[in-house]
């Protein structure tokens, strides 16, 4: 049961209740979140791959992956932080389209990123067109303090799940922690359920 | 139940109105483990949604809903034994003062270093506090005063840059722990420094904080 906080009146959003999950407010900034230092990445040597549990792994370099098709998507984004962001554009390739064909038994995936973070999700989440690599962001370039050059989108979870610099899925049976997970912060994430710690 | 918490870590605090609606943000521990009340330092924002209503509104005995303490990763403990960097800007002093008050509470002895920016010295959050820890314990405390400095100011008087840091910042070699707190700007420039001068990433751990209120 919440406390009534007396004299509380809020600053309501101007949106519908649907496009803001609980608890969260609207920023127009794009704030940044990171739990270390923005790791720098040369495009010549940078590469995105699918390992783990699957007969053949894929790989693509900076130049392949542009060549892959592109959609641009407006995607609303939640922190966990509890700021979200309305109608932000993005482009990328889908995540249906790099694991086209694949065949495996996985249930979860890690994503890997640059600067050694990690985060976890079920495969299931990143499959029927709701979650990109992102390359662009308001059609310019993916800024590096924003994930660039490419980051996980999975825009329908708390958005740490969104690996910035990211470089590889790897594909597991079962379940593993990422960082956040391990450091105090809910298995799935779901912002509509508010699951934004352990215990949620 | 308060079960104790871990310098470094954070609380959400929860406002409801009458009618349901709910606001929260999160607010660093301010506190060592071992003081006597858990004490968070509050930023008032103009344009905040809770900061102000906890200057403005709240009384003292009224009650806070209160979350926490949160998160495992930007937390210092007496058992880590590396020299301790703590480089703050603005309210990202916060976490920092509940790490020196841990650290003289329970005696540990590995080489702790403050390195705080603020604007002017009125700005400067806990600054008698401040005074007492440098030069005791091993303890440094460096400020720089970025827009005005009082008269007879013997401190860095600029941004933190690459000879600021060159100058408080251990050695690499001797693998400092270091943590940066404050404005997305200052901890990116702050870090990335420091990656510049040869510490390793992943001894570098950051907080940063956007337009909350």
């Amino acid at each position: 049961m919440a406390i009534i906080s007396r004299g509380f009146t809020g600053r309501r959003p101007d949106v519908a209740p649907d496009r803001l999950p609980p608890g969260q407010y609207i920023t127009r900034d794009f704030p940044v979140l990171s739990a270390g230092p923005t790791p720098r990445i040369d495009l010549d040597t940078w590469n995105f791959e699918i390992t783990g549990v699957v007969d053949e792994p894929r790989s693509w370099t900076w130049g392949e992956f542009n060549s892959l098709p592109m959609e641009t998507v407006t995607q609303d984004i939640h922190c966990v932080t509890k700021w979200s962001k309305l109608d932000t554009t993005w482009t990328g390739v889908s995540l249906d389209v790099l694991l086209d064909g694949l065949e495996t038994d996985a249930t979860h995936l890690m994503a890997h990123s640059y600067g050694g973070y990690t985060t976890n999700l079920p495969l299931a989440d990143v499959r029927g067109a709701r979650s990109w690599i992102a390359i662009g962001y308001d059609d310019q370039p993916l800024p590096p303090e924003h994930g660039g050059p490419a980051r996980l989108l999975v825009p329908h979870l708390y958005f740490w799940k969104s690996a910035k610099w990211v470089r590889g899925i790897e594909l597991m049976v079962g379940d593993r922690q990422g960082f956040w997970e391990r450091n105090g912060y809910h298995d799935y994430g779901d912002p509509w359920r508010e699951q934004r710690y352990w215990g949620d | 139940m308060w079960e104790g918490h871990i310098p470094g870590q954070h609380v959400d605090i929860r406002l409801t109105a009458e009618d349901g609606y709910q606001a929260q943000r999160s607010y660093s521990i301010a506190s060592a483990p071992e003081d006597d009340h858990l004490v968070l330092t509050v930023e008032r924002l103009q344009e905040g949604e809770v900061s102000p209503y906890l200057f403005d509104v709240i009384e003292p005995g009224e009650e806070l809903e209160m979350r926490g303490p949160i998160g495992l990763y930007f937390v210092w403990e007496a058992v880590m034994s590396e020299p301790l960097l703590m480089i703050a800007g603005g309210s990202g002093v916060v976490p920092f003062r509940a790490m020196l008050r841990h650290r003289r509470a329970v005696g540990a002895d590995v080489p702790a270093r403050l390195l705080y920016s603020a604007r002017t010295i009125a700005d400067v959050i806990y600054r008698d506090e401040l005074e007492v820890h440098d030069g005791s314990d091993e303890t440094e405390v460096v400020l720089t005063l970025t827009r005005e400095q009082p008269d007879g100011w013997g401190g860095y008087d600029r941004r933190v840059d690459r000879t600021i840091l060159e100058e408080v910042a251990w050695d690499p070699d001797r693998r400092p722990r270091i943590y940066v707190c404050g404005p997305t700007t200052f901890v990116e420039l702050v870090a990335g420094t420091l990656v510049d001068l040869g510490h390793h990433p992943t001894a570098i751990r950051t907080e940063r904080f956007g337009p909350t209120g």
